[in-house]
């Protein structure tokens, strides 16, 4: 039985990796084998997961220095020579091991007022939308997104400017920008201008290079940047 | 700076490249050709002095670099230098206005 | 913590740097050259000393640099208007493969007029 020579990150902002031995197995996940490590190794070692099976998100780390969502990740695409390094997800405070602190992540989806804001009651009939017009469509290609963070941790521009938004965040952003019942244009156009916000963004497009969702936020905020332009030109802004 | 500045600043970025995108193509053609033709220096210049066509050319070429420029180095110092806020772009606005000084020396140089 | 060098190995992440560093050099480069263009205001001696300086080889291999970081950075820069401005697809992301040949091109042409 062959073996896995696993690096995972110990400690917070401050720590080490710890080397372990970890039994190779058929069709291993990385999450199999940080599950292995908890449970069979070390139980002290934190770390996240929730689903098991790609659709929450809560697993991703970073593997091999490249965020991945680690229930998703089999260990035969990655660990090729048979070693493994896991740390926690970067751009993000980490509280222990392989956990962060999201907190930033979400606050900043907040700021880029990523909530939905629309003007009927339920006591009005549902607005109609075609499911096939062009704004539907590219709302629709935007949506799916789970807030894993991947893209948030994959940004250098996150790293080397503090306040800049996201992708995560400005893509959502884009898809209520282009949400036909959404009511708060102006408020959202405000939310993602200036140095924070969208003119940020320089299309290193690693955010759409990493996204399991394969959702292109570079393509959402190519959108706000027009978008953007536009309302200051027009004096909206 | 402001919303509105920024997003303006953004603007006149991809409008003074656009522009440059035009003036580029036509310099680099210009100094492939000459270059290829074995013109001289003082050759060049015999051809370039009193010109008033490439004169205006340049000019407008020169105010598109002197906007481009500076607002381009403006997110490498933040994001690289971390240097941010009301020196910075005062540092920016100094520089741009060397750029222009210069530029019109070289262009009253060479098409005066 | 920071993401590391694997995580940027794509090529739109290859444009962005050359474009900002060729950007950078140009920046760097374009206060000497107008100033060495406008001794030809005052100083034609010099000018003309310096001229004869870039027959030398070193510096014409330096001014095909230049010329390649100029067609590079246009060709970076025409690739961002259009990932902007033009309605999205997602063969844009194989637009970085063409700036760079694009720009490669025109610096080839320079080289070879030489």
């Amino acid at each position: 039985m062959s073996v896995l020579t696993v690096r995972v990150w110990r400690g917070a902002e401050q720590g080490a990796y710890q080397a372990f031995e970890v039994p190779r197995r058929a069709s291993q996940t990385v999450l199999d084998v940080v599950t292995h490590i908890q449970r069979a190794l070390d139980p002290t070692l934190a770390y996240r997961f929730a689903c098991r099976v790609g659709m929450c998100g809560s697993c991703a780390m970073t593997v091999n220095g490249v965020a991945r969502w680690t229930c998703r990740t089999h260990v035969d695409s990655v660990a090729g020579d048979g070693r493994l390094e896991i740390a926690p997800l970067a751009n993000l405070p980490v509280i222990r091991d392989l956990v962060t602190d999201m907190r930033e992540f979400f606050d900043k989806w907040a700021r880029a007022k990523g909530r939905f804001s629309g003007s009927r009651t339920r006591g009005d009939d549902f607005e109609r939308l075609a499911p096939q017009s062009a704004a539907r469509r590219e709302v629709d290609a935007a949506i799916e997104c789970i807030g894993c963070g991947v893209c948030y941790s994959s940004c250098d521009v996150v790293a080397w400017n503090a306040n800049y938004l996201g992708p995560a965040a400005l893509n959502r952003a884009w898809t209520l920008l282009r949400d036909e019942r959404d009511r708060a244009r102006a408020e959202r156009l405000r939310a993602v201008a200036g140095d924070a916000g969208c003119h940020a963004c320089h299309t290193h497009m690693s955010c759409s290079e990493r996204c399991p969702k394969r959702i292109s936020p570079t393509a959402g905020i190519a959108g706000l940047k027009r978008e953007v332009a536009r309302a200051a030109l027009r004096g909206e802004l | 700076m402001s919303l509105r500045g920024e997003a303006l600043l953004w603007v006149a970025q991809r409008a003074s490249a656009a522009l440059l995108a035009l003036c580029v193509a036509v310099h680099l053609a210009t100094m492939i050709y000459a270059v290829h033709s074995g013109l001289g220096a003082a050759e060049i210049l015999s051809r370039t002095r009193g010109n008033a066509a490439w004169l205006g050319f340049y000019s407008v070429f020169l105010l598109a670099v002197v906007v481009h420029v500076p607002i381009g180095l403006r997110a490498v110092l933040s994001e690289w230098l971390g240097w941010r806020g009301g020196t910075r772009d005062a540092a920016l606005g100094a520089f741009a206005l060397a750029l222009a000084w210069l530029g019109l020396r070289a262009i009253l140089g060479v098409f005066g | 913590m920071r993401s590391g060098v694997r995580a940027r190995n794509h090529p739109a992440f290859w444009a962005f740097l050359v474009h900002r560093l060729s950007g950078i050099a140009l920046a760097l480069y374009l206060p000497a050259h107008f100033w060495v263009l406008g001794l030809a205001l005052h100083d034609a001696a010099r000018l003309d000393a310096f001229l004869r300086w870039t027959d030398q080889p070193l510096v014409k291999f330096g001014e095909w640099g230049l010329v390649l970081l100029l067609a590079a950075h246009l060709a970076g820069g025409l690739r961002l208007l259009a990932l902007e401005f033009l309605p999205w697809r997602d063969w844009q992301k194989s637009l970085a493969a063409a700036a760079a040949g694009a720009a490669l091109v025109v610096s080839l042409a320079f080289a070879l007029a030489l």
